[in-house]
């Protein structure tokens, strides 16, 4: 399934000043991702995961090494290109949804497309066929706050997923969620893992999520200690 | 994306609608704060102008130096000559003689006999001709508690609180004990028309307002009076017009070396009233400042909370791939349509309770009543032109001030931190 690389990661390090001395996050990584891989980057807290999908998502920069995300190096993208990186390839699924309150289901996930060009026909449809895809057409005119945790998750990945980007950050997607909802999510990510050809990199530590990955790569103490790709 | 950010903040009440009710509350204090201070102490400007000042007054160079023990026998004479030529040289100002005088009133019982007696501070102004603006700009038909307006040069009013004092009512008779310009006694009754309420409480334990031809006769000042007063044709009271006036005046008629000579004086030139104006001038600008500053905190603050507690959705913006100007430029203009909106509804009822003071008006007259100050005991607002714009300062550069400071601790937060910062 998996082609053209779409992440390459080489020797990187992140250190964060702590006081007077320095904490590495992350020491010496080399990794890549393909196209349409479904991938994890599991870990205890505190081994680096995060950190690495914030530099992968351009939110941070590598302290040294080199991070190439769709060709652009992070570290020499300024805010600008940062932001649009994430605008036109990018989404996000965050652990607690962060929806935003006042708007509709159909409106939370329209957000990204106000940012691109689009005409109104073109955002309806990328709307309308994202919510299609979550099972989220009757609930397109509710709010959040109207919805169970699950269906904000689906909202979130419909928000995520409405420009079909071509790499999907997800940091901890089902750690609120129960058992039941975390595998309906993963199927539908998976689903569409499988049908856009999108890349999606977890950050997790939940077995659920863990199940799913058809690879999985282990970070510890800043290092990656293992890069399995598992077949079914 | 404007249309969408401007729905978000229409629904969203904590964005919107509180802000702006804080936005309008401030705004509404400033503006009444700032026309209820002008009123008041124009008020007592106005009041001054009205009794004892004028505008500009017009008295002999001896008098003026001794105004202050209201010295009759230097008045000036020939009046109705003066008054005259003054009204063709300033054909839009009113010119009024006033006496004013002091002396006893005694109310005499069955027999004739002293029944109660007081000491008077007697106002003369012309109550009963035809053209007088007087009873109009003393506020008297609606001052008037019991009888009737003057018909007769006899004729006056008292007090209500002397009346009662004195134990004499409407139609009854008082006798004025008092000097003549020429400094002989005089004795002369006088009929109660009826009672008054000055709303100043020196003038109504023993205010007295007599028609100015009775006191003429009484004090023998046939064609004289202590002073004439000149009323501007604007209502409020206009310095530079009042000192054009006052020179032209004193040009044409005052001769320094004759102390018979008339000069005038213009109203901020009065010796009481040359460091009131500084006064009001200064204290306005103080209260009005520090107000202002204080509203301004408020709103700066709600400007800070506003865009502090957007933290969450700021980072959802970052995250899609917003840039970090467009969002901080997109709160600032939010902050400004609240500000706006705020600011004008603020302003609206600002001036709407300031008008309802201004008409009506603020009765402290049972907390002055022990007060030995000729000041009016019914305060005003007076709506002014800086209380149509005033508002605006706190109602929109705080609130934008208070997002643009919010803004710059999100615009140099770390997106890094995004992740954590939304998952708390």
């Amino acid at each position: 399934m998996e082609n053209s690389e779409i992440v390459t990661v080489k020797d990187l390090i992140k250190r964060y000043p702590i006081g007077k001395g320095e904490f590495t996050a992350l020491n010496g990584i080399d990794l890549t991702f393909g196209t349409g891989e479904f991938a994890g980057i599991v870990g205890p807290s505190g081994s680096g995961k995060t950190t690495l999908l914030n530099i992968i998502g351009s939110l941070d920069i590598p302290t040294e090494g080199s991070v190439v995300v769709l060709g652009k190096s992070i570290r020499e993208l300024n805010h600008k290109q940062a932001a649009l990186l994430r605008r036109k390839h990018m989404g996000f699924i965050f652990q607690t949804f962060n929806l935003l309150p006042v708007y509709t289901v159909y409106e939370n996930v329209e957000f990204p497309l106000l940012l691109l060009k689009l005409s109104a026909a073109e955002k309806k449809k990328a709307v309308m066929d994202s919510l299609e895809w979550l099972g989220l057409t009757d609930k397109m005119k509710s709010r959040p706050a109207q919805l169970s945790g699950g269906e904000c998750q689906r909202v979130a990945i419909a928000r995520a997923m409405v420009k079909k980007p071509e790499l999907v950050l997800a940091d901890e997607p089902t750690a609120n969620l129960d058992s039941e909802n975390s595998h309906h999510i993963l199927q539908t990510m998976e689903n569409l893992n499988k049908d856009l050809q999108t890349t999606f990199i977890f950050a997790t530590h939940d077995d659920k999520v863990i199940k799913y990955l058809k690879r999985k790569i282990l970070i510890e103490d800043g290092k990656v200690s293992a890069d399995d790709v598992i077949t079914n | 994306m404007i249309r969408f950010l401007f729905k978000g903040l229409l629904r969203d009440r904590n964005r919107s609608l509180l802000p702006i009710l804080v936005v309008t509350a401030g705004v509404s204090l400033t503006v009444l704060l700032h026309c209820y201070i002008t009123g008041v102490l124009g008020d007592m400007i106005e009041f001054s102008a009205k009794y004892t000042s004028g505008h500009v007054k017009i008295m002999t160079h001896a008098y003026a130096e001794n105004k202050n023990q209201v010295p009759n026998d230097l008045a000036l004479l020939e009046i109705n000559d003066l008054i005259s030529n003054l009204q063709i040289d300033y054909p839009t100002m009113e010119f009024v003689q006033r006496i004013n005088f002091g002396g006893l009133l005694d109310t005499p019982d069955e027999n004739g006999e002293t029944k109660k007696q007081g000491i008077v501070a007697g106002i003369a102004v012309d109550l009963i001709s035809e053209n007088s603006e007087e009873i109009d700009r003393l506020n008297i038909r609606s001052s008037l508690r019991k009888g009737r307006l003057p018909e007769k040069p006899n004729e006056v009013l008292i007090s209500d609180e002397f009346a009662n004092k004195l134990e004499v009512k409407p139609g009854g008779t008082v006798t004025l004990i008092t000097s003549t310009m020429y400094g002989g006694m005089s004795i002369q009754n006088f009929t109660v028309a009826g009672t008054i309420e000055f709303g100043v409480q020196m003038m109504d334990r023993s205010g007295m307002i007599a028609d100015i031809t009775g006191v003429q006769n009484a004090m023998d000042m046939n064609d004289a009076c202590g002073e004439i007063l000149g009323f501007l044709d604007s209502p409020n009271y206009d310095d530079i017009e009042a000192m054009n006036v006052e020179n032209t005046f004193n040009d044409k008629y005052s001769d320094p070396n004759d102390e018979f000579s008339p000069v005038m004086t213009r109203l901020k030139n009065d010796s009481i009233m040359a460091g009131y104006f500084d006064y009001v001038d200064s204290f306005v600008g103080i209260i009005v400042a520090v107000f202002i500053l204080a509203m301004s905190i408020v709103l700066w603050n709600t400007g800070l909370i506003g865009g502090l507690r957007r933290y969450g959705e700021v980072g959802v913006r970052l995250a899609i791939g917003e840039e970090k100007g467009h969002i901080y430029r997109s709160m600032i203009y939010e902050a400004i349509l609240i500000g706006i909106v705020g600011s004008f509804f603020g302003t609206l009822i600002g001036l709407g309770f300031s008008y309802w003071i201004q008409e009506v008006g603020i009765d402290i007259g049972d907390m002055m009543k022990s007060s030995k100050m000729m000041i009016p005991s019914v305060f005003r607002a007076n709506i002014t032109t800086p209380a149509y714009y005033l508002g605006f300062i706190p109602g929109l550069f705080s609130v934008v001030l208070g997002t643009m400071l919010s803004g710059i601790g999100i615009y140099k937060r770390k997106t890094a931190s995004l992740f954590k910062e939304l998952e708390t």
